[in-house]
């Protein structure tokens, strides 16, 4: 009477993949979040999104104009990061900027290129909006920039001595263009692979509970293995092509450098698309409906890769308590790698200790998995 | 292992037990409940709503595990070998689980995929079983654009795909439309011929118990007994009569043999009274003794019914544990006295959900007084109706009137004139009975001392005052039931919309619903009421019988059944006629 029953067999996890991947095909929602949110979130960032200063209102404010002012007016006007306005009186400069009108007021008062030229310096008065502090501390520098770049034109062409402050030259690695851009595009990649990874399957399986299909396939002679395998696989494909539809935007459309390799870029993927997919299957096996899921998908893996990994802020200056939270974050890892392998190339002390962590955290929550999945009803 | 023990039983319950925890309730699904199922035969596993059949069903498919107790299938340990049991075992839970993306013949691969049915036998059984399900012409199609009957075919198909030694089937026939019904029927028999499969099949329609070979009664957990339907039946040979008042209308004849004293059952059947004694006598016994002065009764002695025998048993059992209390049925404020006026028009209605017609064509009217039915299948548009005249969905077409008006555009004054139970229980699970009643009295805008009085009628009328404190959730669902329709009794309506009030409660806690609806209808009540029981059809006054979106017939029941079945057929039953109509519907379509 007893038969042998074999764990694992070719022909049913056909059948399941066969099954799931006609349900990804002819359900819209898969294929929205596999590829339409990607699209989405990466146009929204991509385009709307910066994190740079560009094209900043200021007021120029002359009391009395000469060729030595109108030549630092024509030092702002040619600066990219700014699109001044001439306003002939401090007041009405007040006045735009408590309109909202500019964001800074660079004043040159009555005797500013006689106290230049005979004392060898003059105060320029500089007011900026200090609501947005980023955006007030760019302002300032830019500011500063471009009064010390024309300081110093002017003392080289008239031979003057003038109070430099310090001449300092830039030079920015990694991010050469210094485009914020290039370093959220990838950062979000980790994110959306988060979000198809881990919303997907999870919702995916508690909708086979509220359907009742799961009970129906419980009682057929399947194995738990040949099921987590039915999911894992076509999600696992699905995820890879929303990530290989985010590199392609990520390079074509905006431009970002791979200065890495696409095998490094691939590896990497692979196995945090692996992670995310389990810690779906992990959260499945506490919700049962598709509401729930989706909840628990946003909360757990998506808003903590949001904020946590490092991809818009920056870990080094949380708290000691929250730095600790990030490190269990798998997107934290994700995240180091990618801006590595796009901004820096392969570096391989980066590479590998990150995939490593990823790896065991993919482990933990595969035995976990297997530990709470059972043929058996909740 | 000794041949014989094989053999004859597939599969045995040892002493099982088996309990789940509500909130901070344990409720017992199973009570030591021991029996056998014999090879090559129906047995059928009859019980309401919560009287563990489901969990018996999981437990021999080794979805469960038992408290105690030991589950034998086939000679196996359901819980400790449940990987063999699932290879041999064919279950079909009671929503089976089709794949709706996939088309009927995907949704056939993946399970015998999934059963390991070699490719070189496939094409022979799908013909097969296509053929035995008539769907062949939709293999093509999803499983999700199936009407009801056809997705359950096509469920049953997919789980006989390995033709298995035990089928286990869960409800198989629960809201599906007589004629599908009668199919599925068919096929769980073919099998049993063709192939000596045996059959274990729940169901809660009592109808249903008839056709099995064997029988499995439960309640509340516990066996209530085991045997042939028919020596079940044979039990109160001599008891049932049909009896019909000379000068009393019907509603009043049934409420009153139901409060005499030596009457196990008095039920509505068309124009007469099918009254169960407790004691086997003649019919001069019975007109002498439950005829009153002024009022005689001619009585006709009738076959016993599988049904009668069950709810004999109940009552027997709800009497040891001493909670036979002969419920008290409510007395309504009398709301009108003019009888005859039309209070609710519909005609010419029409819904429509995109291309889908949902409701054609509808035209009915209903009078003052009167219990009025929208019968019919699962998705036959009975919900769609009942929410257009509820005002709950602007109608595509046509007029429908509500004491005058359309609820849609009117205003809240005139909705105070209506009642409303829904499907679901659609009270605050969260509050207790006596807050659910304080928030429906002031939604419909009592206050004061005028909703103390009604919330005291309520509690008293319905027996819930002992429940008052009581979180409503935890209520067992004919408890559940009673309080839906005290909240909406709270203001007195003069119309009451019903929307499958006793879908999935016990026959006992189904027949004292319908005395409280028998009392409100005397009183004046106008009572609209949609339903997918065929013997509930019987209470109403006049009913419509719809089918996709369409009437097929409307009139009197009695005059229904004579219409449709009265050819060849002796006492035709309103499933009779309901199939008749059907058949006759499906053949002018297809001309």
């Amino acid at each position: 009477m007893q038969r042998h029953h074999r764990l694992f067999s070719a022909m049913r996890l056909r059948g399941l993949i066969r099954k799931e991947s006609l349900q990804i095909i002819r359900d819209p929602s898969s294929i929205g979040i596999a590829f339409f949110l990607p699209v989405l979130l990466l146009l929204i960032f991509g385009y709307g999104v910066s994190l740079d200063a560009r094209d900043i209102a200021i007021a120029l404010v002359v009391d009395s104009p000469d060729p030595l002012t109108t030549s630092l007016v024509s030092g702002f006007q040619r600066s990219e990061y700014f699109a001044p306005v001439s306003i002939p009186s401090i007041q009405e400069a007040e006045e735009a900027m408590m309109r909202r009108r500019v964001d800074a007021i660079v004043w040159l008062r009555e005797g500013f290129s006689r106290d230049l030229l005979a004392r060898g310096g003059a105060p320029v008065g500089v007011i900026v909006n200090g609501v947005d502090a980023n955006k007030a501390r760019l302002i300032e520098g830019y500011i500063g920039g471009v009064w010390q770049q024309w300081l110093a034109r002017i003392s080289d062409a008239r031979g003057l001595d003038l109070q430099v402050p310090v001449r300092v030259k830039y030079r920015i690695w990694f991010n050469p263009a210094v485009r914020s851009r290039d370093y959220l595009v990838p950062g979000l990649i980790a994110v959306i692979m988060t979000l198809i990874g881990a919303m997907l399957t999870s919702m995916v399986v508690a909708r086979e509970w509220e359907r009742g299909t799961m009970e129906a396939l419980m009682v057929t002679p399947v194995s738990i293995y040949e099921i987590l395998l039915g999911k894992i696989i076509p999600y696992f494909i699905l995820g890879m092509g929303g990530m290989a539809l985010s590199v392609s935007m990520a390079i074509f459309l905006f431009a970002v450098p791979l200065q890495g390799s696409l095998t490094a870029l691939f590896a990497a993927s692979a196995l945090f698309m692996l992670t995310t997919i389990a810690m779906g299957l992990f959260i499945s096996t506490v919700a049962d409906s598709q509401f729930v899921a989706g909840q628990m998908a946003i909360v757990v893996t998506f808003l903590p890769a949001f904020i946590l990994s490092g991809f818009i802020f920056d870990i080094g200056s949380m708290p000691a308590l929250i730095q600790g939270v990030t490190r269990i974050v798998p997107a934290t890892y994700f995240v180091a790698i990618l801006q590595s392998i796009f901004l820096a190339g392969d570096i391989w002390s980066i590479f590998f200790v990150n995939c490593a962590w990823l790896a065991v955290m993919c482990a933990v929550l595969l035995v976990i998995i297997r530990k709470k999945s059972h043929k058996r009803l909740r | 292992m000794a041949a014989t023990g094989v053999t004859d039983t597939v599969l045995r319950l040892a002493d099982v037990s088996k309990s789940f925890r509500v909130g901070n309730r344990t409720v017992k699904a199973l009570d030591r409940v021991s029996l056998r199922v014999r090879p090559g035969m129906v047995t059928g596993l009859i019980g309401p709503d919560g009287a563990g059949k489901t969990t018996l069903m999981r437990l021999l498919a080794g979805l469960l595990h038992p408290d105690s107790g030991r589950v034998e299938v086939l000679g196996l340990d359901a819980g400790r070998e449940h990987l063999a049991v699932q290879a041999i075992l064919g279950y079909m839970p009671q929503r089976f689980g089709l794949y709706e993306e996939l088309s009927v013949q995907e949704n056939l691969d993946l399970y015998a995929d999934l059963q390991g049915v070699p490719a070189a036998a496939r094409p022979a059984r799908y013909s097969e079983l296509m053929q035995m399900t008539g769907l062949a012409p939709f293999t093509g199609r999803l499983a999700g654009r199936l009407s009801g009957g056809m997705k359950q075919k096509l469920g049953l198909a997919c789980t006989l795909i390995k033709p298995p030694r035990l089928l286990v089937l869960d409800e198989p026939t629960v809201g599906v439309d007589p004629v599908s019904r009668r199919e599925l029927w068919q096929i769980v028999y073919g099998q049993v011929e063709s192939e000596g499969m045996s059959v274990l099949l729940s169901t809660a329609y009592l109808d249903e118990a008839e056709r099995c070979q064997e029988v499995v009664l439960m309640h509340e957990g516990v066996l209530l007994g085991q045997d042939r339907p028919q020596r079940f039946s044979d039990r109160l040979a001599g008891h049932c009569f049909l009896v019909h008042g000379e000068r009393e209308n019907r509603r009043r004849l049934q409420e009153r043999l139901s409060r005499s004293r030596g009457v196990i059952d008095a039920i509505i059947v068309g124009d007469r009274v099918r009254l169960v004694t407790e004691e086997a006598m003649d019919e001069a016994a019975v007109q002498e003794r439950f005829g009153a002065a002024g009022s005689p009764l001619s009585a006709t002695r009738v076959a016993p019914r599988f049904e009668d025998t069950f709810i004999y048993l109940l009552r027997q059992r709800l009497r040891q544990s001493g909670r036979d209390s002969a419920a008290r049925i409510i007395r309504p404020a009398r709301v009108s006295s003019a009888g005859g006026e039309e209070v609710i028009v519909v005609r010419d209605l029409e819904r429509r959900f995109g291309t889908f017609r949902a409701v054609k064509n509808l035209s009915f009217t209903v009078r003052r007084g009167e219990i009025f039915g929208l019968l019919g299948a699962n998705g036959a548009g009975k919900s769609t109706t009942f929410r257009m005249l509820c005002g709950l969905l602007p109608a595509s077409g046509g007029t429908l009137r509500v004491a005058g008006r359309d609820l849609h555009t009117a205003r809240s004054r005139a909705r105070a004139r209506i009642g409303y139970m829904a499907q679901k229980f659609s009270l605050y699970g969260g509050m207790t009975v006596l807050q659910n009643l304080r928030f429906f009295g002031s939604a419909y805008s009592l206050t004061g001392r005028r909703r103390k009085e009604r919330i005291r009628w309520v509690l008293e009328s319905f027996e819930l005052e002992p429940l008052r404190n009581v979180v409503s959730e935890t209520l067992p669902l004919g408890f559940k039931q009673r309080l839906a329709l005290a909240a909406a009794l709270m203001h007195e309506p003069e119309i009451l919309f019903l929307d499958e009030p006793t879908s999935g409660v016990d026959p006992l806690a189904r027949r004292e619903f319908w005395r409280h609806i028998n009392a409100l209808a005397e009183a004046g009540v106008t009572v609209l009421v949609t339903t997918h029981f065929m013997e509930e059809a019987e209470y109403c006054d006049r009913l419509v019988i719809m089918a996709q979106g369409e009437v097929l017939a409307s009139g009197e029941p009695e005059q229904l059944k004579r219409d449709a079945a009265g050819r060849g057929l002796a006492e035709p039953t309103m499933e009779d006629a309901f199939i008749a109509l059907i058949s006759s519907h499906e053949q002018r379509e297809a001309a």
